[in-house]
């Protein structure tokens, strides 16, 4: 896709005044919802975000159940206004596909032994997007999972990095600079997007996709900056959770 | 389903005999209510709207279309509802089911047959093109009464909607359509900027649930849980009556329906004023 | 008590070494250092370091007293809600009456609330309960709220300090479950106000003085 507009200029600078390693606003609260078990409020740039945690409760219908640990099933929605065009209710094959990988991430880091026949309901639903939704998705799903009680090794945490501003010559791509956290433009007129998610603890990676085009060295700068931007946005998850409960601790 | 103590059921009726409610209210009296208009920024109207412990968020989106050929000079609106698993443990993701028609339907019909907008100013070119509204309510909390938490919703992001004549993503459909029908220029050139919908002063519902022979208005969710019967009255600004649905097994005389026909104009012109206050009308 | 032990960690959050401590209750432990695995506050009972969860599920555990609320009648059993991630299961062998096969909804129904006792828990975490005691029984009258599980031994006190106070001058008869359901039964007003009383434990359970705090409130709203 070819666009009008400079993604970057010469001295690093993005459209909406970024820097290559800069993160866009990110604000979270926790336990937000009044019926939910845990829940989380997430805006990320333009993104705005809802999850909430149902469980650990018996899974139903019984032949969904694992007679060893708890299942987690997540499931990523967007609200039909969330979006330019609206967007008809109900699941379409991208949404099912984010929910398949985040359940498999959450799946990894939720301690699904402790509760045998049990399913762990993870609800994301996507209020208002822009670029970065499944991202957002996750990261609130973490906070919302902590929220809940539920016992994990870590609070799992996504971000993304890619490529912007390479140019086409003869079949070949060049230039092009490796930048985190791509936004709305980026997204749509980039050249490599690669959203992860990892383990902050460990720095282990429990969910990777990437489109696009990047050379390895690319791809290790992209990854490196990914992580990075993880951990930042681990310390904001880690305060709304403190600040949600930490009111109730008498100051001495 | 979340099964609730009968013991539970027996205290909210030892209440409603000495006229008291498990939270405090009075019969006719709502919980704390907000009305948050603009939070979506992707919609072209919205609103979150808060009863008690109850949120639903609601979001206009809007599009050129064709128009009803029974209606061919004028816009035409469609509404959703969606109760998302999100909003409590009992709802189920899929196709809406009886309980999600019912309530898009109800508020549908508050707006459509109240001719809240004035669709007739949303037609482009008569019989051929006109406005589409795009009416989305999410339940994002449960706690009971979503009828008015919903209507509510959706007529303060009506309130708040811009018709989005000069965002980039119509060009194309007005490009195409001033090619077919050359009159469509000068629609535009009529409407250079974003421009409110055309909105009238709305019916508002109000809801009212029976157990025990005591009615109540905005139920919670024990209180629904426990009803026998359920009634929604949508008023007007001249306090005259422009819907009513009536819900659940049991029954009302018909002097309860005259006495909450007469608590809803007052109700109803209590929530009438917050949600002026709201939109800044 | 140590002002640390009050400390509110979150899951993945570093505790201690595992050759300085033993791993207890909300820890895992990966390369010989202990995690907290939950959302919960760090309590140090030497050599063990835990972390007691704020939130979640009831975890039962044989022995406890919870009071339940019947799901379904099943021919010779029926299925019990007692806020774990399970329903329990209350088999006909295990009241104090003589159910007939297919007799079960004459004696206890869908809705009705019981005071019953944890019998057992096994490996796949399936509970049992009984209601063979001579405390326990089927709830008639009064009113239940739900507490979070975590705070129940905050609304009961040491050696039952709190709850005495609640009874004392409220004069309801209040019945804590381990499970975080409470039954209160008395004058309304009373019920209202230990039920206010038990919601100002629950916000600020982790604070210090309050016992004292709850004196306090009661007897000003006695006035």
């Amino acid at each position: 896709m070819k666009s009008d507009k400079k993604l970057i200029d010469e001295n690093g600078k993005r459209l909406d005044g970024r820097g290559p390693d800069q993160l866009r606003n990110i604000k979270i609260e926790a336990g937000v919802l009044h019926r939910a078990d845990g829940s989380c409020y997430l805006e990320w740039g333009g993104n705005k975000v809802l999850a909430a945690v149902y469980g650990p409760r018996e899974a139903i219908p019984r032949h969904t159940q694992n007679p060893l640990k708890a299942v987690v099933k997540a499931r990523y929605n967007m609200a039909a206004f969330s979006v330019d065009d609206r967007k008809r209710p109900g699941p379409d094959r991208r949404s099912q596909e984010i929910s398949k990988v985040t359940s498999e991430a959450l799946e990894k880091i939720v301690l699904t032994d402790q509760f045998p026949r049990a399913a762990i309901e993870v609800n994301i639903e996507v209020l208002d997007a822009e670029a970065g939704t499944r991202c957002a998705g996750l990261t609130a799903a973490g906070v919302a999972l902590a929220d809940a009680g539920i016992p994990m090794k870590d609070i799992p945490v996504a971000c993304a990095a890619g490529k912007i501003g390479a140019e086409e010559k003869d079949g070949k791509f060049t230039g092009g600079f490796v930048v985190l956290d791509l936004g709305k433009e980026e997204d749509n007129f980039g050249n490599a997007d690669l959203p992860i998610a990892i383990s902050p603890r460990t720095n282990e990676i429990i969910l990777l996709q990437m489109d696009g085009h990047l050379t390895f060295d690319e791809f290790e700068h992209a990854l490196d900056l990914a992580v990075k931007g993880c951990q930042e946005i681990s310390k904001l998850q880690k305060d709304a959770l403190l600040r949600k409960y930490k009111s109730d601790v008498e100051v001495e | 389903m979340t099964i609730s103590p009968v013991i539970k059921q027996e205290h909210l009726y030892k209440l409603a005999e000495q006229g008291k409610r498990a939270d405090g209210r009075e019969f006719n009296q709502y919980r704390p209510i907000s009305i948050e208009p603009g939070i979506i920024s992707k919609a072209e109207g919205s609103a979150r709207v808060r009863i008690g412990n109850t949120q639903v968020i609601a979001g206009i989106k809007m599009d050129l279309g064709d128009p009803y050929p029974d209606t061919p000079n004028s816009g035409v609106i469609t509404t959703a509802a969606e109760l998302i698993p999100l909003a409590s443990p009992d709802f189920e993701s899929g196709p809406p089911d009886q309980q999600t028609i019912e309530l898009a339907r109800v508020v549908d019909r508050g707006i459509r047959e109240s001719e809240v907008i004035d669709l007739a100013k949303l037609c482009i070119i008569p019989g051929e093109k006109i406005w589409i509204i795009f009416i989305d309510i999410h339940i994002i909390d449960y706690d009971g009464n979503l009828f008015d938490a919903a209507s509510l919703a959706a007529l303060a992001a009506l309130f708040n909607a811009k018709v989005p004549i000069s965002q980039p993503r119509l060009k194309s459909g007005f490009d195409r359509l001033i090619e077919k029908f050359p009159e469509a220029e000068k629609y535009v050139k009529e409407h250079p900027e974003d421009f409110p919908l055309p909105m009238r002063d709305p019916p508002i519902s109000c809801t009212y649930v029976k157990f025990n022979n005591a009615i109540v208005v905005d139920p919670s969710i024990d209180e629904q849980e426990i009803a026998e019967a359920r009634i929604t009255v949508a008023t007007d600004i001249d306090g005259d009556i422009r819907a009513m649905q009536k819900g659940l097994l049991g029954s009302f005389t018909v002097d309860e329906i005259k006495k909450i026909i007469k608590d809803s104009v007052i109700n109803g012109s209590e929530l009438r004023n917050k949600l002026k206050e709201s939109v800044g009308k | 008590m140590s002002k640390s032990s009050r400390e509110i960690v979150i899951p993945g959050h570093y505790l201690g070494e595992l050759k300085d401590f033993k791993p207890g209750r909300g820890t895992l432990v990966e390369k010989g250092k202990i995690y907290s695995n939950v959302l919960g506050i760090v309590h140090e009972s030497p050599p063990y370091i835990n972390v007691v969860p704020i939130k979640g599920r009831y975890d039962a555990i044989a022995g406890d007293l919870v009071i339940g609320i019947v799901e379904e009648p099943m021919s010779s059993s029926w299925l019990v809600d007692i806020n774990a991630p399970y329903p329990a299961l209350l088999h006909v062998n295990e009241v104090p009456w003589n159910v007939d096969f297919g007799e079960t909804e004459k004696f206890l129904n869908t809705g009705d609330s019981i005071m019953a006792k944890v019998l057992q828990v096994d490996l796949e975490k399936k509970l049992q309960i009984t209601l063979k005691d001579r405390n326990l029984y089927k709830i008639r009258g009064g009113h239940i709220i739900n507490v979070e599980p975590s705070k129940v031994p905050r609304i009961i006190g040491k050696k039952g300090s709190m709850i005495n106070i609640l009874k004392k001058h409220t004069r309801c008869r209040i019945f804590v479950g381990q499970n975080g359901r409470i039954w209160i039964d008395g004058d309304d007003k009373n019920v209202a106000l230990a039920q206010q009383a038990i919601e100002l434990i629950e916000e600020q359970s982790i604070s210090f003085g309050l016992t004292n705090k709850v004196e306090e409130f009661l007897a000003s709203r006695l006035q």
